[in-house]
């Protein structure tokens, strides 16, 4: 169980599993990762199976599905309070929830919202009011970055970082494609700082553990 | 030591027939075309596949079309309904998009259980028609906070082969291009009514309210291309096969002034760095150009019919 807070934004992340059995369409080889999303208030409709959608599949990149093949993790998200980047904040959550119980992950997934308003300017985790206001804004998601003893490990052939890498992308409202660029190399700097906190805040919570410790 | 499941594969590929190689190594027998730089269905990486466009297939709708991409295949139609606008948005009207997923249209989808794609797809179609701009809600006002036309998109999916957002977003705007506004009047109780064609003795009492706004003037229609990333490849315009074995997809629409609209890569084992985004980029401007072709074929068409 995790809770996410982001500003006014809270999320709380629960993980069950992993269980016995897939369901139904999915592979049995692989473990398979269901997503529930609570909202805040009221049934979850069209919106929520979107979110349901992207995260299961963000996480199912994350996860390494072959330790436990034939089994189901859920991870239930509630809502608790929405006040913008909703889905970046459930997304921390649910990979902070997922380290905390002990489900294998081929690295962390650090998620974060940027946003561009008319003059052009990138603003970082806006509140829910600027998210109405500006022209655009865009959900990134990018590995962490990798603390590798072999320094090959984390570039690509093209020279490329691991962590420059994006897992997902989700755009709402029109902008140029420059700026989508610009978004994502903002992005890309913000990414790597709350991937330092996430590595820290996980690093503190194990020390005080004695149960997850080592 | 031939012990390893691939090179237990490369034997068996020899003296297995093509089609039982295709259905016990999938993933095999498409890399296996890749490295030719062609494809199962004999197209290369980065080409669509054949597209067509139909408008007027629906008789009882007031627009619609039927758009095929390869063997996809989505009908889009449109019904026009009087509404009174919203208090705080007295001279707009407004659009309500669905997408319909129904058992015919793929061997996953199984009967009275909707398909879980479908209310995604949902949602993604109604967020790119809505932020693209293409359509002008101020433009579906009748009388100001009075009546507005509220517009009801249904899109069905009758043939579900990969690609299904790009050939809903296709449909849609065929559709959209295709309507044709009904005239209504104002009656002598101040009501909006549908003028039809039986009643001309009530046109010509009461004069018609939008007599020349019968069309809708569209700007920047939105289209998408759908890629997948697989290793190093980028495969556009992927097939329902090629999705279920390959899982990166990334989906971009761009307008037709080459504004991004949308940007969306839920997920997938392949990450995207920037060099591939603008190679996909790249590809999509391409596909643009050529369903921008394709539609003014089809409303030219449709005008000279």
């Amino acid at each position: 169980m995790f809770f996410y807070v982001l500003g006014d934004t809270k999320v709380i992340a629960a993980v069950y599993g992993p269980k016995a059995g897939t369901r139904k369409n999915e592979n049995p080889e692989k473990a398979c990762i269901e997503v529930i999303w609570k909202p805040k208030t009221g049934q979850s409709g069209k919106p929520e199976r979107e979110y349901e959608m992207v995260l299961k599949k963000t996480l199912q990149s994350i996860c390494l599905l072959n330790v436990h093949p034939n089994t189901t993790t859920s991870i239930v998200i509630q809502v608790v309070n929405d006040d913008g980047a909703l889905l970046p904040c459930a997304i921390n959550a649910a990979c902070a929830a997922l380290v905390d119980a002990g489900i294998p992950l081929k690295h962390l997934a650090v998620a974060i919202c940027c946003c561009m308003n008319e003059g052009g300017h990138i603003l970082l985790d806006p509140s829910k009011i600027e998210e109405q206001k500006v022209k655009g804004f865009v959900y990134l998601v990018f590995p962490n970055s990798i603390v590798s003893m072999v320094p090959q490990e984390s570039l690509r052939a093209g020279g490329e970082l691991m962590e420059h890498g994006i897992i997902t992308s989700v755009t709402h409202g029109m902008m140029a494609v420059d700026d989508y660029f610009s978004c994502l190399k903002l992005g890309r700097a913000a990414a790597a700082e709350l991937s330092d906190f996430l590595r820290n805040s996980l690093k503190l919570k194990a020390g005080n553990d004695p149960s997850k410790a080592g | 030591m031939g012990g390893s499941v691939n090179g237990g594969a490369t034997d068996l590929s020899s003296e297995m027939e093509v089609d039982a190689f295709r259905r016990l190594f999938p993933l095999r027998f498409h890399e296996r075309h890749l490295v030719e730089s062609v494809r199962p269905d004999a197209r290369p990486l980065g080409k669509a596949r054949e597209t067509s466009l139909a408008l007027g297939a629906v008789g009882s709708a007031d627009g619609s079309a039927l758009a095929k991409i390869g063997c996809t295949t989505m009908l889009a139609a449109i019904k026009m309904e009087v509404m009174t606008p919203t208090t705080e948005a007295p001279d707009e009207g407004c659009v309500a998009i669905d997408f319909h997923m129904p058992a015919i249209c793929s061997p996953i989808v199984r009967p009275g259980r909707p398909a879980e794609a479908a209310p995604v797809v949902s949602k993604q179609l109604s967020d790119t028609i809505l932020s693209s701009g293409m359509i002008d809600l101020k433009q579906l006002s009748l009388v100001s906070g009075k009546a507005a036309w509220m517009a009801y998109l249904d899109i069905y999916c009758l043939d579900a082969d990969g690609a299904l957002f790009d050939a809903a977003l296709l449909a849609a705007a065929a559709a959209f291009s295709h309507l044709q506004i009904p005239v209504v009047s104002l009656n002598d109780d101040g009501r909006i009514v549908v003028v039809s064609k039986q009643n001309e003795v009530e046109k010509l009492k009461n004069k018609p309210v939008n007599e020349e706004k019968r069309k809708l003037k569209l700007k920047s229609i939105p289209f998408a291309l759908t890629c997948i990333l697989h290793k190093n490849y980028i495969l556009a315009d992927p097939t329902a096969e090629e999705e279920s074995i390959m899982e990166t997809l990334i989906t971009i629409v761009l307008d037709s002034s080459c504004q991004l609209v949308s940007l969306n890569k839920p997920g997938g084992p392949a990450l995207a760095y920037e060099s591939v985004v603008q190679d996909c980029i790249a590809l999509s401007r391409q596909r643009v150009r050529e369903l921008q072709t394709i539609l003014n074929e089809a409303i030219s068409d449709m005008e000279v019919d």
